[in-house]
């Protein structure tokens, strides 16, 4: 009921190193404190120091553990989880007020906070649950991209980067346009291999992940070391390495 | 197409305050935003040494901590029994008055009445010297049940250890091994270096038992059984030293392994000043190890002594180390282990890090270059809370020397004012003297049995029993032994028990329930065990309850700290470093910042060192005396802005030094020479410039040490040399256990205890939170509400497990009932949980039935601080044998599967709560708005 841009200028979005990131919850935290002092409406904590605390955020991590298909060790994969601001955003043309939209100039997702009447179409839609309605407010929350602080004049050039982004302390989260093929994210998502979440579904997210590397490959890795005396105890070993003696 | 409009940039904040995070023990630089004067949103520094602008989520949480619902609000005094909860809220002159009621008669008296122990302290520089001037020798910090085997392996070993001591060279290694690392030792520095290495493609090998965090990200992973993690790196130094891969020009010319040793003694040959005795491979002679222009030869002999080197040689040669000799008992195949040898061998050896940069050796040496070998190690408390923690420790740093790693491109870097050698290092000063002080620092590093704090009859002279035969290398003392030992009377009784932010009656104490007994007994007249007990804290912990006078400290943005060179250093390896913490808000409660209560106190007892001759006060509070205090002449707490606000490390009081840090980010730091960078132990241009930091008082260089000889000492005199000896008990474990070239040997009572409990269990400190402070914080405790145990796929199977379930475990201690949820990434015979999640009701601020007081459970009831009696007539104590450490993980238990349960066992009754409850919704937002709470 809401319609989509044709095209938008730019695909402004995230990179997220599955390989790099260790789950520590930094990126969550982070966005928690910036969407909760500005924009729009603050997330809140419903019960939160009881027995079912419950706040709103707009990025979570998951943990996964996957057995490879070769039959080594299971695996953990922390996956961070926030709205992709897909191409074909279905939170956007489900929504019956026109509070959900797309910007045509970065392609990021948003609520217009005025004009949302809660009514959970969007979330319902998402296929990522990547929406939460904030009890205390009303309205429906979701990653901005952190849009007031990207083009925020009163932050220095340097962090006008989402705020998951700024604070990722092993640098698995990078920020850029996806429209851009020279971009510094669209080469690595070229050179690692990123992917979209759930392709098949034809969502065409803007952000990407990259996959974690293969792992425990260490036999033959190295050249084998070979005893340098056998047979000959340390009196060989030590006239094999310190010569005559 | 009409589009609403965004705002999109929004005033951020009136200013930013830049201060230090005090969410972990990391102290990373934080920039907080102010709006209304009020905390607004917290994120990283982007100059700051320690975490260049990146912020975890406990740092961003901080603001949740500021204005937790738990934090204390005004002195208590205790109304009802002890542990009850029931307090009276008192005024501050009142809380001291009664504080020096009871500390000044048994300064007075016996100073060692008191024990005054600070937990995860970071100003144990102020609070030791506190401690000295009130003359008791009971102090030390929680380094104890922390990770004391590694700082006193380090130390003994190459003079400095992980963390506070030292770094992976991040922008040169090619190979990082990660050993049973704990997230938060240190937090975000690891993440950014593992990130370094992950953007250009260098190898991770985690050896964790649990597949969790680091290591999930590790490219290998070792799933090692606890405990034998010194077998696996004996085992990678067998295979090294048997194919030769070693580094023997960096052994001779920086290692004990070149010196000769005494056949008869066991010890170092040295000449009439001290120093170690070399033979020169040109002349053939025998001279002391700094001589100039010598080359050590590791093959040397004299008069039938030969090197350690080939001690060495014979001891590591030995087919007990190969892996197919360890493999079972580790856990890991044999061809894996020789394949990550092999890995090694390669990173070190084929691919060299080499710099331009010139230096010159203590010997006058001038080498053209910087060579390196890019494999580094990090290592923290998984493999040093075993009872063979300090040997494995040792190991480790061995494995960094044999490939010529350590302080070379690519290895393990010191950061000033490491490194450090032990002997230059104090020996411990323990005795107490009526009215007096200490002569000297409490905490040291023993070179022998000389140096044990021992009375005149041979008896512990420190409460923990530090320094005694049965730990004798307590390096950080025993804080996990002290109620248990005050409770005893044994060695002695104490009057007033005296601790800053340590929940020993919960997550900080083995035997936490029998330690809540302690606390609370009586004697036979109706009187405490231990008569009184004083705690300060921020927040209302666990400890709280078992308080008699309780002395609420700020948060850590309301406070001035400094966290200095002195201290625990955040210097990095290019640069020394240190930083302060200044009130960005100020208390909205009627609480003081505990150093400056320690202030008040020593100016009422009118301590040595706080008050002059006249017995005037010498500090107003805390700010003050990180300002004039002077150590030596020159240097104080913080080391910028000295003088005239210019000297760096040495140069008078500044009145505006403060002013300066806060102007400056609210850190200071000053590089290290390029030609100083690395190869510092043995780089003249590093040992000036340490000099005229004020690190050192002169130029030390000096050997690491692959032969211990403290141990040795000890060894002898448990072999019945010398005057001072053992009880006729500890001789045998002394001499097995104190071997000075690293050994392995099993966790204590693992025999005895394997065939009833054949699992090990652990916890881990989830990167999310910080010991028991977490849960208070709204936005943490949704990130680790609840801490299921962890099982296996194994354990699952075996026991016919489903989602859902429960379990009893059972150790040779106790039981506890719990939830249980499967983990394939795990080692077969481990079972693991989250550390310090479970909370007592009535704590915390938090609903009696919030999930963490009702689900939540704490592994240290299965945990005793003895181990079970062995029919010796002797109780032996849960801990390394050398140092004292806590053996935690040690732990073995048994499983058994429960149907569904509402909640944890043992569920222990609520506590009354000083502080009430939190609210019941949180919209925080502080501002033009004027919506917060």
């Amino acid at each position: 009921m809401t319609c989509l841009p044709a095209a938008t200028d730019r695909k402004l979005g995230l990179v997220i190193d599955l390989d790099t990131c260790v789950g520590c919850h930094a990126c969550v935290i982070a966005c928690k404190g910036w969407n909760t002092q500005y924009h729009g409406a603050p997330l809140s904590d419903m019960d939160p120091y009881g027995p079912r605390p419950e706040g709103t955020f707009l990025n979570r991590i998951h943990s996964y553990e996957a057995l490879p298909d070769d039959g080594g060790a299971a695996q953990m994969v922390h996956f961070p989880k926030s709205c992709l601001h897909c191409d074909n955003a279905p939170c956007v043309t489900v929504c019956p007020t026109g509070a959900s939209y797309k910007r045509a100039e970065d392609g990021i997702v948003l609520v217009d906070e005025d004009a949302c009447i809660g009514c959970n179409l969007c979330a319902w839609a998402c296929p990522y649950g990547a929406r939460e309605l904030d009890r205390a407010s009303g309205v429906m929350k979701k990653c901005t991209l952190c849009i007031d602080r990207i083009y925020n004049e009163n932050l220095p050039q340097e962090d006008r980067v989402p705020a998951c982004v700024r604070t990722c302390p092993a640098g698995a989260r990078h920020f850029g346009d996806l429209a851009d093929p020279d971009s510094a994210v669209s080469r690595l998502v070229a050179e690692r291999g990123g992917f979209d979440l759930m392709a098949e579904l034809d969502t065409a997210p803007v952000n990407k992940y990259l996959p974690p590397r293969r792992k425990d490959r260490l036999e033959n890795a190295a050249p084998p070391l070979t005893p340098i005396a056998s047979g000959g105890g340390l009196a060989g070993w030590l006239d094999r390495m310190l010569g005559g003696g | 197409m009409n589009q609403p409009a965004a705002s999109t940039s929004p005033r951020v904040s009136d200013e930013i305050r830049r201060t230090t995070c005090y969410m972990c023990a990391c102290r990373c630089g934080i920039d907080v935003h102010m709006k209304d004067g009020r905390v607004a949103y917290i994120q990283g520094n982007r100059d700051h040494p320690v975490n260049r602008g990146v912020l975890c989520a406990k740092g961003s949480a901080g603001i949740m901590q500021v204005n937790a619902p738990s934090r204390l609000r005004k002195p208590l005094r205790r109304v009802g029994p002890r542990g009850s909860g029931a307090f009276e809220e008192i005024s501050w002159e009142e809380a001291l008055e009664q504080a020096a009621a009871w500390l000044e008669p048994i300064r007075r008296s016996d100073p060692s009445k008191l024990a005054f122990f600070t937990g995860r302290d970071q100003s144990q520089s102020f609070t030791g010297f506190w401690a000295q001037g009130f003359g008791t020798p009971n102090y030390a910090a929680h380094g104890g049940f922390c990770s004391v085997n590694m700082a006193a392996a380090g130390i003994h070993t190459i003079g400095g250890s992980f963390w506070e001591f030292g770094q992976p060279d991040w922008d040169h290694t090619r190979l990082l091994l990660l050993f049973g690392v704990a997230e938060d030792h240190d937090s975000n520095p690891i993440k950014m270096g593992l990130g370094k290495l992950k953007a250009r493609g260098a190898r991770v090998v985690g050896i964790n038992p649990i597949r969790s965090g680091y290591n999930a990200i590790a490219d290998d992973w070792f799933g090692i059984t606890p405990g034998s993690d010194g077998l696996l790196i004996l085992a990678l130094i067998h295979c090294l030293v048997e194919a030769g891969r070693i580094d023997l020009d960096y052994l001779a010319r920086y290692t004990n392994a070149p010196v000769l040793l005494d056949r008869a003694s066991g010890l170092l040959r040295r000449d009439d000043a001290g120093r170690p005795l070399v033979i020169d491979r040109r002349s053939g002679r025998l001279c002391p190890f700094d001589q100039p222009g010598i080359h050590p030869d590791l093959r040397g002999s004299e008069g039938g002594d030969s090197t350690v080197f080939l001690a060495m040689l014979q001891e590591y040669l030995d087919p007990r180390h190969a892996p197919e000799n360890v493999a079972e008992r580790c856990g890991i195949p044999a061809a894996r282990i020789r394949a990550l040898a092999a890995m090694i061998a390669h990173a070190a050896f084929d691919q060299p890090v080499e710099l331009d940069r010139p230096w010159t050796d203590f010997r006058g040496e001038v080498h053209r270059k910087m060579v390196g070998r890019p494999v580094s190690f990090h290592a923290m408390r998984g493999i040093s809370a075993h009872s063979n923690g300090f040997q494995t420790c040792r190991a480790l740093h061995l494995l960094q020397i044999l490939i010529g790693s350590v302080e070379a491109p690519g290895g393990f870097r010191f950061k000033p004012p490491y490194p450090k050698p032990a002997e230059a290092h104090p020996v411990p000063h323990f005795a107490a003297r009526p009215g007096q002080p200490l002569e000297g620092p409490h905490l040291g590093y023993v070179r022998g049995p000389e140096d044990l704090a021992l009375c005149a009859d041979g008896s512990p002279a420190r409460i923990d029993k530090a320094f005694s035969w049965e730990n004798p290398m307590s390096a950080h003392g025993l804080m996990h032994m002290v109620i248990s030992n005050a409770h005893a009377g044994d060695p002695y009784r104490i009057d007033t028990l005296f601790l800053y932010m340590a929940n020993m009656s919960w997550n900080s104490s083995m035997n936490t329930r029998g330690v809540m007994d302690m606390l609370t007994d009586r004697d036979e007249d109706g009187n405490y065990a231990i008569p009184h007990i004083i705690y300060s804290d921020a927040y209302s912990s666990e400890m709280v309850a078992y308080a008699d006078l309780v002395l609420p400290d700020t948060t850590y943005l309301e406070r001035h700290d400094c966290i200095s060179l002195l201290d625990r250093p955040i210097s990095e390896a290019d640069a020394l470093a240190d930083a302060i913490r200044w009130p960005v808000v100020r208390p909205d409660r009627d609480v003081r910042s505990f150093q400056t209560v320690l202030i008040q106190l020593a100016n009422r007892l009118k301590l040595p060192g706080f008050v002059d001759a006249d017995g005037a006060a010498m500090y107003r509070d805390y700010a003050d005396y990180i300002v004039n205090h002077e150590r030596k002449p020159g240097i104080g707490p913080l080391a910028g802005f000295r003088g005239d606000g210019t000297a760096v490390g040495r140069g008078a009081p500044n009145p505006g030094q403060i002013a300066r840090y806060i102007a400056n980010g609210g850190f200071f730091t000053h590089p290290v020479p390029a030609e100083a960078s690395y190869f510092k132990p043995w780089n003249n241009a590093y040992q000036d410039w340490a000099v005229r930091m004020g690190l050192a008082d002169k130029p030390q260089p000096y050997l690491f040490q692959i032969y211990c000889e403290p141990l040795a000492r000890f060894q002898n005199a448990a072999k019945g040399q010398g005057a001072r000896q053992p009880p006729d008990h500890l001789r045998q474990r002394i001499i097995d256990t104190m071997s000075p070239l690293p050994i392995w040997y099993p966790p204590f009572d693992e025999a005895a205890q394997a065939r009833d409990f054949p699992l090990h269990a652990l916890t881990q400190r989830p990167m999310a939170m910080y010991h028991s402070w977490g849960s208070q914080n709204a936005w943490l405790r949704q990130v680790h509400g609840h801490n299921p145990m962890y099982l296996p796929m194994q354990v699952w199977e075996r026991h016919g497990f489903a989602e859902g379930d429960w379990a009893r475990v059972t150790s040779a201690h106790g039981a506890i009932t719990v939830p249980v949820a499967l983990h394939q990434g795990l080692n077969g015979d481990t079972i693991w949980t989250w550390n310090a999640i479970g909370k007592r009701k009535g704590t915390w601020a938090l609903d009696e039935d919030a999930p963490e007081a009702v689900k939540g459970f704490l592994l240290n009831h299965l945990i005793h601080e003895l181990l079970p009696p062995r029919g010796d007539g002797h109780r032996w104590a849960n801990s390394d044998p050398i140092t004292g450490q806590a053996a935690w993980f040690d732990l073995r238990v048994r499983i058994e599967k429960l149907a569904p349960q509402s909640a944890s066992d043992p569920g222990l009754p609520p506590v009354l709560s000083p502080v009430g409850r939190g609210p019941k919704d949180l919209a925080w937002r502080v501002g033009t708005k004027g919506n917060a709470p």
